[in-house]
């Protein structure tokens, strides 16, 4: 992507492409861990959904389907939220490549 | 037609206020601009202004509550002073980054310690890197032409940079004047209808407004920011232009009195104008050709007009009403010799810091000032560069 140079921009740093944070990947936030789904014992509460501070839970037909990479930043929320035992998300060591 | 009414500094800005119509007043009281925000409400109690009046816990809320009311969509007034304004600083920034057209009165005042509610530039002149448009007046009258002159700046779409309005603090803020107030519906034509950019109310067209910028963008957003109060340059001159044909009042970047031929002069803000005009007068009766420059308009700082004016003088004193601690000389007098450096023959020039803290400067004091002025011309001046008038030894 080419840089703007200054007199490209819009006046008063207004974004005018509402939404297009999806382009900004979150996720390379993230360092050391992350959460992963088990769907085996998921009773689809949603709350892991409703907490996640993103819009990392991927959800279709009101189920949960697994955890969207881009954008989770690994904070464990949904992972303390999970009613169910045992928890149906898991914090789990990521590989990190320097 | 106008009429002439008895009103001092803070009711010449409410009424200015009142005409203009802003959708959201939030502001917080502070002395010595309190009566500004007192009379305001009392308008809208009477049912006189039709606007969301705010009173909020802080004068940090009340520049916030501007800026969320100003990217709402509305027009936008607050008024403050000293502590005030300086609870407001970080948010200033942000108005000015967002290029939200609001406006604000200052009462200038000093800041603690020690604690002192009387009058001098030390706060208003203290936001200058901020990014607002920043217009000093000598008197009631001024503060009532200037502010309505900067609702219009302010809300040029080339502008679209936020406004502060100065008095000093008690010396106008609480003077009673006969100040000409026109007729509502005149100023409301003058002044126009507002017309929001992106309003964050506007559901239809969803923007983005206050977002981060990291190390690759940060720069050019902020070297695109200026470009909104180097256009007002021209705007304030257009709009003063205006003004003069529409009310009769001649406005512009600073005020010259018997400048012409003058040798020797006085550069200043504010009310102390009005005794150094009286003793410019006075040495005018005996010969002297002494003269003295108001500057109205301190951001944008009229540097290129400046040299123009100054470049025919010999001697100039720079007078400030405040000091910056560990400087070579005050901030006006620095801006003035910065710009007179670029001149081929440069005049002399010397600084004098007045008035603190509501300290009087009366016509012994500029008698005083052009004396050594005298004396400089003629290189005979043996003073500092930097000096504090009335102050005791
Ligand atoms: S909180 Fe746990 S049980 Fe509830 S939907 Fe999320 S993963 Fe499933
Ligand atoms: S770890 Fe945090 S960001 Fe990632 S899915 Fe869970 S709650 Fe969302």
């Amino acid at each position: 992507m080419t840089e703007k140079g200054w007199k490209e921009l819009t006046i008063g740093t207004i974004n005018l492409e509402a939404g297009n944070s999806l382009q900004n990947y979150t996720g390379t936030f993230r360092s050391g861990e992350k959460p992963i789904f088990k769907e085996e014992t998921c009773i689809h509460c949603l709350f892991c959904w409703v907490f996640c501070p993103d819009s990392a839970i991927i959800v279709k037909d009101n189920k949960v389907k697994g955890i969207d990479y881009n954008y989770c930043k690994g904070c464990g929320i949904c992972v303390i939220e999970c009613p169910t035992k045992p928890k149906s998300l898991e914090m789990v060591v990521e590989e990190i490549y320097l | 037609m106008g009429k002439i009414i008895t009103l001092n500094g803070n009711g010449a800005i409410a009424e200015a206020i009142r005409q203009i119509k802003p959708d959201v007043v939030a502001a917080y009281p502070i002395t010595p601009s309190t009566a500004i925000v007192q009379y305001v409400a009392q308008f809208v109690a009477d049912g006189l202004l039709d606007c969301e009046f705010v009173c909020p816990e802080s004068e940090h809320s009340a520049m916030s509550m501007c800026i969320g009311a100003a990217a709402g969509g509305g027009r936008v007034v607050t008024a403050t002073a000293s502590q005030g304004l300086a609870l407001m600083w970080e948010l200033l920034y942000i108005a000015a980054g967002l290029r939200l057209p609001i406006l604000a009165g200052i009462a200038s005042r000093a800041l603690s310690a020690p604690i002192n509610i009387h009058g001098d530039h030390s706060d208003s002149i203290g936001a200058r890197d901020a990014g607002w448009i920043q217009i000093f007046s000598e008197n009631s009258q001024e503060a009532y032409d200037n502010f309505i002159q900067a609702a219009k700046i302010s809300e040029d779409f080339d502008v679209r940079t936020p406004a502060m309005v100065m008095i000093d603090g008690f010396i106008t803020s609480h003077s009673t004047e006969n100040v000409i107030v026109e007729d509502d519906k005149d100023v409301e034509e003058f002044v126009g209808e507002f017309k929001p950019l992106y309003p964050l109310l506007d559901v239809e067209k969803p923007v983005t407004l206050g977002s981060i910028d990291f190390t690759n963008y940060y720069f050019e957003h902020k070297r695109n920011q200026i470009e909104g109060i180097e256009n007002s340059r021209r705007v304030i001159l257009k709009v003063a232009d205006e003004y003069e044909r529409k009310f009769g009042r001649k406005y512009g970047f600073f005020e010259l009195y018997k400048i012409d031929d003058a040798e020797i002069a006085v550069v200043l803000m504010g009310s102390a104008a009005g005794t150094g005009k009286e003793v410019v007068d006075e040495l005018r009766e005996k010969g002297e050709k002494a003269g003295l420059i108001k500057i109205r308009v301190y951001r944008p700082f009229p540097y290129r007009e400046l040299q123009d004016v100054l470049k025919n003088i010999k001697a100039i004193a720079v007078l400030d009403r405040l000091m910056s601690p560990g400087a070579y000389g005050a901030p006006l007098f620095t801006e003035v010799r910065s710009a007179v450096y670029d001149l081929k023959k440069r005049p002399k020039i010397i600084n004098y810091i007045y008035g603190l803290g509501g300290r009087d400067i009366a016509p012994d004091h500029f008698k005083q000032v052009f004396s050594d002025l005298e004396k400089l011309k003629l290189n005979r001046y043996k003073g500092d560069v930097v000096n504090y008038l009335n102050l005791r030894g």
